[in-house]
């Protein structure tokens, strides 16, 4: 049971990132119909908004202690962040805060970047094939991806957890299992929260607000919507920024678990893609549910117990589900009737 | 049609010229020259001009004809390479029954992969084919390393019970073609400070390539070719009209399939080494970028596109910045330093950002790729200027 449970555990912060990224991923193709390669790039973006984040606020200011020398005689150097000069212990503490703080640098930067996306280049691709639209986005996506590369180099950059989130929690006791039996890192408890809001927060935006009706007519029936009158294009550029936004902050909140890389979006844009037809194209519940559904499988297949059954099944699961998905119900777990069903 | 068979053979023609003469046409500087690093006449760099060709000729079949676009097609690279390893370890170190093994391999492979994706069609074929391609990629890497050798990748031993020839000395055995190796260079000359270098690898890949190209240039005149055109066009149609179309796609897929596993098996004959990142999904894209780069549906367009993109990626990654401060060394201090820093991330361990501006330049501005490039070129140099003067316009190509 306490192995059960540990398995659900561990397949939730995956799960919280799929489900974010599928959500975003649906909501372009649900409301412009494009078929976007470069979303995985999206959330890389997202998590090195953290790295910046980071970065700057670590900038420092270079002093010297005259009252100290270092090990060869000379007056010591001592580096100084500009928030710890000017906050004292309060700077500190932003410095281990960085990833959260990120959120405030992640959601301009991922509207103007959504924005951008969507007004410079993919406006111009609606009426072509799903091949271009693959395409063009794919290529967007290694550009993306070098550039970050050039700038931030290779390898993985880690991101410190907030002091506050370190180390793991024991839920075993609370729900009377031996102690040590289920432990963990209460960094994923944090971020299955944060996605579960902001899930949330989309979804009540969606269905309770004017904008996010006009927004569903639209994905429904776009010409309709347009002859009564209201500028729907305008709010589907919106929604390719919120789009954006969810991803990238999937991204920012995801670096204290994978320590960012210039190659996490593509890693990511496979599976995500895998998840959206799983949970059914343009359906954003289905997106939702799929993403926890397949972190949680990925989780239960990486048992050793199931390995012993069926060795490599974890390293295939996701695709294996996907594959007996489109070819049983091609419109996936709960995709409309008739939305690309050929 | 005599116009267009008579096109055909002018076209076979100088692709075997270019084929035949390419370790001369392809070395135009002296060696010792400043223009040296981009000669790209060396046999290594051939040898991968062609096999990629060969393997974005397969790509063609499918994409380019029937219009399904499929991203796990390095799965069949990845597997003609490793029967062909499987072979020069079992039997022996001839090349021949490793390809034929290696076409055989991969194309069975393709006729199940196929079976299961083509009951789908566009993105969800796209995803099919992705799907299957990552759980080769990630079963070679775990549970079928008995067969793969994993991570470290399959390669041949002195310990091999090679059937037909099994290892008399120490030396480490080559690949051969009925005792020419594919390494030996049978020929080497130097002329006007060029050196110029023939091996038996090169035309063995170049001579396979002809006989591709040649296969390929057959599908695409046939009623199968015509068939195939038609599913791209309006399959919807093709159905009422009572034809069942799978098939013609699913032979396409094959036919597809064998043609990578060929380049696999190549890749394997001139350096018998097979490990699974060539199976990779980010592998599956470049052959797509090699075909469309090139000009999917036409005939040229993928050898084309997979030279372009090989040829970039072996000498823009070569361009460090010495050579670069070499090359503006002419200007003023301040200015040559601006340009290097300005060119800089472009080429050397950035060219995959050249290449992904470019390909994007291509998908935006060129659906046609190079090939169309040349076309509207060419039109614009001679035929509608003619079709301006006679005040005619130019027919407009029937879809």
């Amino acid at each position: 049971m306490d192995a059960i449970l540990l398995q659900i555990l561990n397949g939730l912060d995956k799960g919280s990132a799929y489900a974010m990224i599928a959500l975003g991923l649906t909501l372009i193709f649900g409301t412009l119909g494009v078929v976007n390669f470069a979303h995985g790039a999206l959330f890389m973006i997202g998590a090195f908004c953290a790295v910046v984040m980071n970065r700057l606020l670590k900038l420092s200011v270079e002093t010297i202690d005259e009252t100290k020398t270092d090990f060869l005689g000379n007056p010591l150097k001592v580096n100084t962040p500009y928030v710890e000069a000017w906050f004292g212990e309060f700077g500190t503490t932003m410095i281990g805060y960085s990833v959260p703080l990120a959120i405030l640098l992640a959601i301009p930067v991922m509207i103007v970047i959504g924005i951008g996306m969507e007004r410079g280049l993919i406006k111009h691709f609606y009426k072509r094939p799903h091949a271009d639209q693959i395409l063009v986005t794919f290529g967007l996506a290694i550009v993306a991806q070098e550039i970050i590369k050039a700038n931030f180099g290779a390898n993985p950059i880690p991101q410190p957890t907030p002091d506050a989130f370190r180390g793991a929690l024991d839920v075993g006791i609370y729900l009377g299992f031996e102690a040590n039996a289920v432990v963990y890192p209460v960094w994923r408890f944090v971020y299955f929260i944060f996605a579960a809001v902001l899930i949330g927060g989309v979804m009540i935006f969606l269905n309770y607000t004017t904008f996010g009706m006009v927004v569903r007519a639209g994905m429904a029936d776009r010409e309709t919507v347009g002859l009564l009158g209201i500028d729907i294009d305008k709010r589907f550029t919106a929604m390719f920024g919120l789009a954006a936004v969810v991803t990238g902050l999937a991204g920012v909140m995801y670096t204290p678990i994978l320590s960012p890389d210039y190659h996490l979006g593509m890693d990511f844009l496979v599976l995500c893609f895998v998840v959206v037809v799983v949970g059914g194209m343009g359906s954003l519940p289905g997106a939702v549910a799929a993403g926890f559904l397949l972190g949680i499988l990925q989780s239960f297949s990486a048992m050793n117990e199931v390995k012993a059954i069926l060795p490599g099944i974890d390293q295939i699961i996701i695709y294996l589900v996907a594959v007996v998905i489109l070819l049983t119900r091609p419109r996936g777990l709960l995709g409309r009737k008739g939305v690309m069903e050929e | 049609m005599t116009d267009t068979k008579r096109n055909d053979v002018i076209l076979l023609l100088v692709v075997a010229f270019f084929a035949l003469f390419a370790p001369i046409i392809l070395n135009p500087f002296p060696s010792d020259g400043p223009l040296a690093q981009f000669n790209a006449g060396y046999p290594d760099l051939m040898q991968r001009f062609v096999i990629y060709g060969i393997f974005a000729i397969g790509f063609n079949i499918l994409f380019g004809l029937t219009g399904y676009l499929s991203f796990g097609h390095a799965a069949f690279l990845g597997v003609g390479s490793y029967s062909a390893v499987w072979m020069f370890k079992l039997l022996s170190m001839n090349i021949i029954p490793a390809i034929v093994l290696g076409v055989l391999i991969s194309g069975l492979f393709a006729l199940v992969i196929g079976f299961i994706s083509l009951r789908r069609s566009g993105i969800y074929f796209s995803i099919l084919t992705l799907a299957f391609a990552q759980m080769s990629y990630n079963l070679a890497y775990s549970v079928f390393t008995p067969i793969t050798n994993g991570e470290t990748g399959l390669q041949i031993l002195l310990s091999d019970p090679r059937i037909l020839d099994a290892p008399t000395g120490t030396a480490q055995p080559v690949t051969s073609l009925f005792g020419l190796e594919m390494r030996d260079t049978f020929l080497a000359f130097e002329y006007l400070g060029r050196d110029f270098q023939f091996t038996y690898g090169y035309y063995v890949c170049a001579i396979i390539l002809l006989i591709s190209f040649y296969i390929s240039m057959r599908i695409f005149r046939s009623p199968f070719g015509t068939m195939l055109r038609a599913v791209k066009t309006n399959q919807n149609r093709l159905s009422y009209t009572g034809v069942n179309t799978r098939p013609y796609t699913l032979t396409a897929f094959v036919i597809s399939g064998m043609y990578a596993g060929l380049a696999g098996a190549l890749l394997a004959c001139m350096d018998p080494l097979a490990g699974a990142e060539r199976m990779q999904w980010t592998a599956s894209g470049e052959v797509v970028l090699m075909t469309i780069l090139g000009g999917a549906g036409t005939l040229l367009g993928p050898v084309l596109g997979a030279g372009f993109i090989k040829y970039f990626e072996n000498i823009l990654s070569r361009i460090n910045d010495n050579v670069l401060e070499a090359w503006f060394a002419f200007m003023p201090d301040g200015m040559s330093d601006f340009f290097v820093v300005i060119v800089h991330p472009f080429v050397g361990k950035g060219w995959h950002l050249t290449l992904g501006l470019m390909f994007m330049a291509v998908v935006i501005f060129l659906p046609g790729g190079l090939m169309d490039g040349a076309k509207r070129i060419i039109d614009w140099v001679s035929g509608k200027n003619r079709a301006s003067k006679r005040g005619a316009k130019a027919p407009a190509p029937a879809e």
